[in-house]
């Protein structure tokens, strides 16, 4: 199977009476994730999209075998509905709440230590667009139709950049294994490591794109962690050259407050380590088409 | 959000980190009011901005008298205080701190942080008070001393103890830093803070140790829960442009250069800029928009975006995921109409629906100077830019 989600990957959506989370699941069923299951405490009994909703995510696990979740729940609510997943045994879930508060999330990733390393839920993001092995399952906010099946594995912080980057391999005919948005903030639960060191175990990625931007050690600790650890091709982009330093470019986790955070000194860490990076997001496409030998 | 030193002291004091006596004033009259009420013969006037840097600014100042006092305000009130964090324009000064002056045996620097690799919170403390931090860490290295705080329990008596220690601090005045340390973390974990710094923390000739300065910023994620922490905001302190989006839910930083940036995500935002410049051009402004490129959302996007008088011509860069590339034409056209703008604005849109996008914006009439790629949309902006800077030119030559 492919890193993470799965065509028969069961997948519940907590928040899911939502506005943005009834779209969206709409969107993945369609796209043929197998959504089983939504829940919202105190909405347990109704029915969105055709699939159950529960009051607790227990209750959801034990009557559909849900292992993923997807969580919509609103910024103050968010740390705990993900806490309450990982209680429950689920094995995998993204976040995409955009705006939970930095030590909530200490909080979740100190709580998640209280299991052992082979019963810890996988979590990926908050703020992210999610994850997409493509022709198989979705499992977020992204649209489907701009990735094409491939080998391609695709880890990145930004949404709409990720996005920039599948399309630009569409036009060329390179499709994706799996695509992971690791999202903007500056705690979240999968670093680039963490998603480098799965890549490095599929059988069905050959290349490895990495999509950064300025602040935050983790494109740093990755550019060591590749050097040592993973023999298959990286290429990697790292948006914000031309961000002035102390200032917060959207995202809470872009702004660069220490060595080894701007966008020139991540390029000068990653080329160290043998990383290929593309010099602009114009050419990301382009450059990973070179690796895999597909270039004119 | 960040906040002023008194501000800071006021809020760390309730946490019982001890402070130096002073009180706030908004004219020099009401300083050398102020000074009288403290009391002593030696008063420090300090400028209350959001910047680090003050005391080689010029923003504050040791008085001897009630006379000293008000020259101090005169040059300080109205005026903008530029120090090397505040940028070229500085920042103004319509607050003083009256305080006490302490005689003062030893400076340290003390500072509370959300440390991204360990995901935690944590100490950096050094000997070497008064210092910048970053020059702290070029200088003396050795000299700093850091702690993670395990967030299950909190900051330990023992870690504060060994950071005291490890300081070279007398042992009759660690149990006094222990107070410090555990009251700088609880103010820190109490009220989502995202840095807490006390630059200098020193300890006084009469063996007490007092917060002298205090920097505090608070999660903006988080002050939905500290409303007494969001009423501190001040808005003269802020970009007036970047409070403005802020308040209209758009993520706005203005920058030097004159094309206007105009996109949804902050990644791909950051990734327009650097292709403007990479085609030759610098972007005037980081913008994202945010996910559901509405109308509206356009619409005040664009007004924003012009507010900055530099802006000569506007780059529109949307990847339509969630929405769709027909309804953000629209929103274009409509923001286009209503605005009247006559600058070179130049579209690209991509993903959903790109078709019928760029149909709406051919059919509009417009003069708008659409593109496919992310390099073209930059090089046409660009390229326009220099065309109307020469026809600019012409005209006045005329």
């Amino acid at each position: 199977m492919s890193i993470l989600l799965d065509r028969d990957t069961r997948v519940i959506v907590q928040g899911i009476t939502g506005r943005m989370a009834r779209l969206h699941t709409k969107d993945m069923v369609e796209y043929g994730t197998n959504v089983v299951g939504g829940v919202v405490p105190g909405k347990g009994g109704e029915t969105v999209e055709g699939v159950p909703v529960f009051d607790t995510v227990k209750q959801a696990v034990e009557a559909t075998g849900a292992e993923a979740s997807l969580v919509f729940v609103p910024p103050p609510f968010a740390a705990d509905s993900i806490m309450e997943a990982a209680d429950a045994g689920i094995r995998y879930c993204v976040c995409i709440t955009d705006g939970i508060p930095a030590q909530d999330m200490i909080r979740v990733k100190r709580y998640m230590y209280r299991y052992p390393k082979d019963k810890r839920m996988v979590l990926t993001g908050p703020n992210c667009a999610g994850t997409i092995s493509p022709g198989k399952a979705l499992l977020g906010i992204m649209p489907g139709h701009i990735y094409l099946p491939g080998n391609v594995g695709i880890i990145g912080r930004s949404g709409t950049l990720g996005y920039e980057a599948a399309a630009q391999l569409k036009e060329r005919g390179i499709g994706v294994s799996t695509s992971v948005g690791i999202g903007g903030d500056p705690i979240n639960g999968s670093s680039f490591r963490d998603i480098l060191e799965r890549f490095e175990q599929d059988k069905e990625t050959e290349v490895i794109a990495m999509i950064g931007e300025i602040g935050g050690p983790q494109e740093a600790e990755a550019a060591e962690y590749i050097r040592d650890h993973i023999s298959k091709p990286v290429i990697a982009y790292v948006a914000g050259l031309t961000a002035p330093k102390g200032r917060t470019m959207g995202h809470a986790g872009a702004i660069i407050s220490a060595f080894g955070e701007s966008a020139s000194e991540k390029v000068e860490i990653l080329s160290a380590a043998g990383v290929t990076v593309a010099e602009n997001p114009a050419v990301i496409g382009e450059t990973i088409a070179r690796v895999m030998g597909k270039a004119a | 959000m960040d906040i002023h030193e008194y501000q800071a002291k006021e809020l760390l004091s309730n946490f019982g980190v001890a402070t130096p006596s002073g009180a706030l004033a908004y004219s020099p009259e009401q300083a050398a009011y102020r000074a009288r009420e403290l009391g002593g013969d030696k008063w420090i006037v300090k400028a209350q901005v959001h910047a680090g840097g003050r005391g080689k600014a010029g923003g504050v100042k040791l008085c001897n008298s009630e006379n000293e006092i008000h020259e101090a305000c005169d040059e300080m009130f109205g005026r903008k205080l530029v120090t090397h964090q505040t940028g070229p324009e500085g920042k103004g000064i319509y607050r003083v701190y009256v305080e006490s002056a302490v005689p003062i045996d030893r400076e340290i620097y003390l500072g509370f942080v959300l440390d991204r690799s360990s995901q935690r919170v944590m100490i950096v403390a050094s000997s070497e008070g008064g210092m910048e931090i970053e020059d702290i860490s070029a200088e003396r290295p050795d000299s700093i001393v850091r702690s993670i705080v395990e967030p299950a329990v909190g900051l330990q008596e023992f870690q504060a103890r060994e950071i005291a220690f490890n300081l070279g601090m007398e042992p009759r005045l660690v149990q006094q830093m222990v107070r410090t340390l555990q009251g700088c973390y609880a103010a820190f974990s109490e009220l989502d803070a995202t840095m807490v710094e006390i630059n200098p923390l020193v300890i006084t000739g009469d063996e007490r140790v007092l917060a002298l300065d205090a920097k505090m910023s608070f999660d903006d994620n988080a002050l939905f829960r500290h409303p007494q922490i969001a009423e501190l905001r001040d808005k003269s302190q802020e970009d007036p442009r970047e409070s403005r989006a802020a308040d209209r839910g758009l993520s706005y930083v203005g920058l030097e250069g004159n094309i206007g940036c105009i996109v949804n995500g902050a990644g791909l935002a950051m990734a327009t800029m650097d292709t403007i410049k990479l085609a030759g051009g610098e972007p005037a402004n980081f913008l994202d928009i945010g996910g559901g490129a509405s109308p509206e959302r356009v619409a005040k996007a664009f007004r924003l975006v012009l507010s900055d008088d530099n802006v000569q011509a506007v780059l529109v860069n949307i990847f339509a995921g969630i929405n769709r590339c027909d309804w953000v034409a629209e929103g274009v056209v409509q923001a286009l109409r209503e605005l009247e703008i006559d600058l070179p604005v130049i579209v690209r849109l991509a993903g959903t629906n790109v078709e019928e996008g760029q149909k709406i914006l051919a059919k509009s009439g417009l003069p708008i100077i659409r593109a496919t790629t992310l390099m073209e949309a930059a090089e046409r902006a660009v390229g326009a830019w220099r065309n109307d800077l020469s026809q600019n030119t012409k005209m006045r030559a005329v």
